[in-house]
């Protein structure tokens, strides 16, 4: 398919697919009660991007979807498709499909005549339908089940089929509602893996709703992460869990210690900082931020060590437990001040770890582990 | 293991006998109210008609029959067909099938206005659909009677306010008869199309939308296939009880419009020919049969079609 081998390294550079300006969307409830799920939201995706919404339930994700489907109608801003404002239109108008958490399967029909639907109502002559349907099925490789009913076959290829129906008019952009979210866990590995060849493959822009933040981290070009009906970083999977900006990034992807410091001194995007014990390190300062006085500090488990004696160490403790968990070990230490710091070590079979809860214990941070917080 | 089979199958037996014993009351009130009275319907249907009503009993004759749809002139004995006896009849199947496509058309809409609302304002809704139940038919007829007539409320709001200068004759008028069944048959329309709906996963809708599918497709494509078997219900319902109509065609069209009720009764009344009314029963009975039989076959032909 054309375009199907553009690179991830143009991303940066890439034309923009949808532009989202300013969009506000209020619910209204029974009587007064209003709820505002997107605040004056903004956000810019690009074309043959494989594009993620993050964020616990209720944080907006799924309306910001709906209205870029045009299920739902924004009260404020404007959604751009290719530089025109689709924001009003009906959902027959956009070249836009979705593939629903529900997948919303017709099932009355065959898993072919809901593959050509799309096309169908597109006014698409016969045998192109034909020949588009059975490409279809080839790309998510459900050939042999073109005829059943789909009542008739498994969670897993009723997926498939919402996939390829979706897929099948060729649509500018895909949206995808948490599509894995009723699959096992096994079939859920699988579908990861799938959905990043069929964008690869087809060379559609990808627009994925979902909780789920290892999905999120390992499928995705880039990431926004969403809270309260707001945006609050957007950016590559890397740097939006090296690089949290905010306490609430830092904390909805992966694990993290926070710690109380002072800025001492800021150059670039990299900050002195004093520990609230008194050690000193130098850590990361967010995009285009420079922040003095007290902060907050971001250190990810894996990223801080055992000191090996107490002498060397950023911060003391005691070791109050050891979590044996196969490739790692989690060692739960409490710091002077009586806050907890969660040092994770890989395991090896060579060396005796030792740890024993109650001794006392160092842990290192080393310069540029650690991540300075907006808030 | 043997054993364990025998007690299973056993069990089985025991569960099958027991259901019959649970099920004999409904059993036998169906045979005795329904399957019964049927049968003694065909019995009269085959006797000789007695000179003041009422039947030769055990004096078996074709002419009830015969005269559903001949009749054999009064002087020169020759035999033609009985135009009243069909007329009526196309007249029975036209209204209930006219009566049936108005109740679905303006049936549909009002059950998908339901169906779309919040669940707790729903029940408020299909309240209000229920409550012309609560009257007598005879007594909502009679009403829609001071409504229609020419000097009824819509002749003279019409002439009052000076669009007809004298009343439109709606009373004693297939048109009248219309509009009486309409009225009652319509909630018997709603409330399986409702049963239908409200089961309908709307985010199906929304699936068809997004695939470039505008109002009318969604609702010819996908909405309709999937809530036919509320369709077929809702058709029965009000098929059925239209074909047989009595009280509406009997008050609001006078004794001009009759049904295929009407003329059944005419036999048992005034007309003494019971053997010709019984006759007659059974022929609507099996114009029901027939009718379910043709509509529910061409239903389920479509819906294999469409795969």
């Amino acid at each position: 398919m054309a375009g199907a081998n553009r690179g991830i390294t143009d991303l940066t550079a890439g034309k923009i697919a949808i532009k989202a300006r300013g969009i506000t969307k209020v619910f209204h409830g029974a009587g007064n009660a209003a709820f505002k799920a997107l605040d004056r939201v903004s956000v810019s995706i690009r074309e043959n991007e494989f594009f993620t919404l993050l964020g616990p339930s209720g944080c907006g994700k799924t309306t910001l979807l709906r209205l870029i489907a045009g299920f739902e109608y924004p009260d404020e801003g404007e959604i751009l498709l290719d530089g025109k404002d689709i924001a009003l239109l009906t959902p027959h108008q956009r070249p836009v499909n979705t593939v629903f958490q529900s997948y919303a399967l017709f099932p009355h029909m065959t898993v072919g005549e809901n593959i050509g639907f799309g096309l169908e109502m597109l006014g698409k002559p016969r045998r192109e339908i034909a020949a588009r349907v059975d490409e279809m099925l080839r790309l998510v490789r459900m050939e042999a089940l073109k005829d059943r009913r789909t009542s008739q076959i498994s969670g897993g290829q009723q997926q498939r089929v919402a996939l390829a129906r979706a897929l099948a008019p060729q649509p500018k952009v895909l949206l995808l509602d948490e599509p894995l979210s009723a699959l096992d866990y096994k079939l859920r590995k699988e579908m990861q893996v799938e959905l990043k060849r069929l964008q690869h493959e087809t060379g559609i822009t990808f627009i994925f709703v979902t909780h789920d933040q290892e999905e999120a981290l390992t499928m995705s070009d880039r990431i926004a992460v969403m809270s309260g009906g707001s945006i609050l970083q957007v950016g590559t999977p890397r740097e939006i869990y090296d690089s949290p900006d905010k306490r609430f990034v830092a904390d909805f992807i992966g694990e993290a210690n926070f710690l109380p410091a002072t800025v001492l001194s800021a150059s670039g995007d990299a900050a002195k900082v004093a520990l609230g014990a008194g050690a000193e390190i130098v850590a990361g300062l967010p995009h285009g931020e420079r922040p003095d006085g007290k902060v907050t500090v971001m250190v990810r488990p894996e990223h801080a060590e055992i000191a090996s004696g107490t002498s060397g160490a950023t911060l003391a403790g005691t070791l109050e437990s050891a979590v044996y968990l196969g490739t790692d070990t989690h060692l739960n230490v409490r710091l002077g001040d009586g806050s907890s710091f969660v040092v994770r070590r890989q395991n090896d079979r060579c060396t005796e770890a030792g740890f024993v809860p109650g001794m006392p214990i160092g842990v290192l941070i080393r310069d540029g582990a650690a991540q300075v917080l907006k808030y | 293991m043997a054993q364990a089979q025998d007690i299973i199958r056993a069990a089985a037996r025991r569960d099958i006998r027991n259901r019959w014993w649970l099920s004999s009351p409904a059993l036998a009130i169906i045979f005795l109210a329904a399957i019964g009275p049927l049968f003694v319907v065909v019995l009269y249907s085959v006797m000789e008609k007695g000179s003041y009503g009422d039947v030769k009993y055990w004096q078996f004759s074709g002419q009830g029959w015969f005269e559903v749809l001949f009749e054999r002139d009064m002087f020169d004995n020759t035999v033609s067909l009985a135009d009243a006896h069909l007329s009526i009849l196309w007249r029975s199947v036209k209204l209930a099938a006219i009566t049936t496509v108005v109740t679905l058309i303006l049936g549909f809409p009002t059950a998908y206005f339901i169906a779309t609302r919040p669940r707790h304002r729903r029940d408020l809704w299909l309240f209000l659909i229920t409550i012309p139940f609560w009257t007598n038919l005879l007594i909502r007829t009679f009403a829609i009677q001071e409504v229609f007539r020419n000097e009824g409320l819509l002749n003279v709001v019409l002439m009052k306010v000076g669009l007809i200068d004298k009343p439109i004759q709606i009373m004693f008028t297939d048109a009248a008869i219309l509009l009486g069944m309409g009225y009652v048959y319509l909630p018997l329309m709603v409330l399986p199309l409702y049963a239908s709906l409200e089961k309908f996963d709307f985010r199906l809708a929304e699936a068809a939308a997004d695939l470039y599918a505008g109002g009318f497709r969604i609702l010819s494509r996908v909405i309709v296939p999937i809530v036919r078997p509320g369709i077929i219900a809702g058709s029965i319902l009000v098929f059925i009880p239209s074909l047989g109509s009595y009280v509406t065609p009997r008050l609001l069209g006078g004794g001009k419009s009759l049904m295929l009720g009407n003329l059944i009764e005419l036999q048992f009344g005034q007309g003494r020919n019971w053997p010709l009314g019984a006759a007659l029963s059974i022929s609507l009975t099996a114009i029901v049969m027939l009718s379910l039989l043709v509509y529910v076959r061409a239903s389920s032909k479509t819906e294999v079609r469409h795969g």
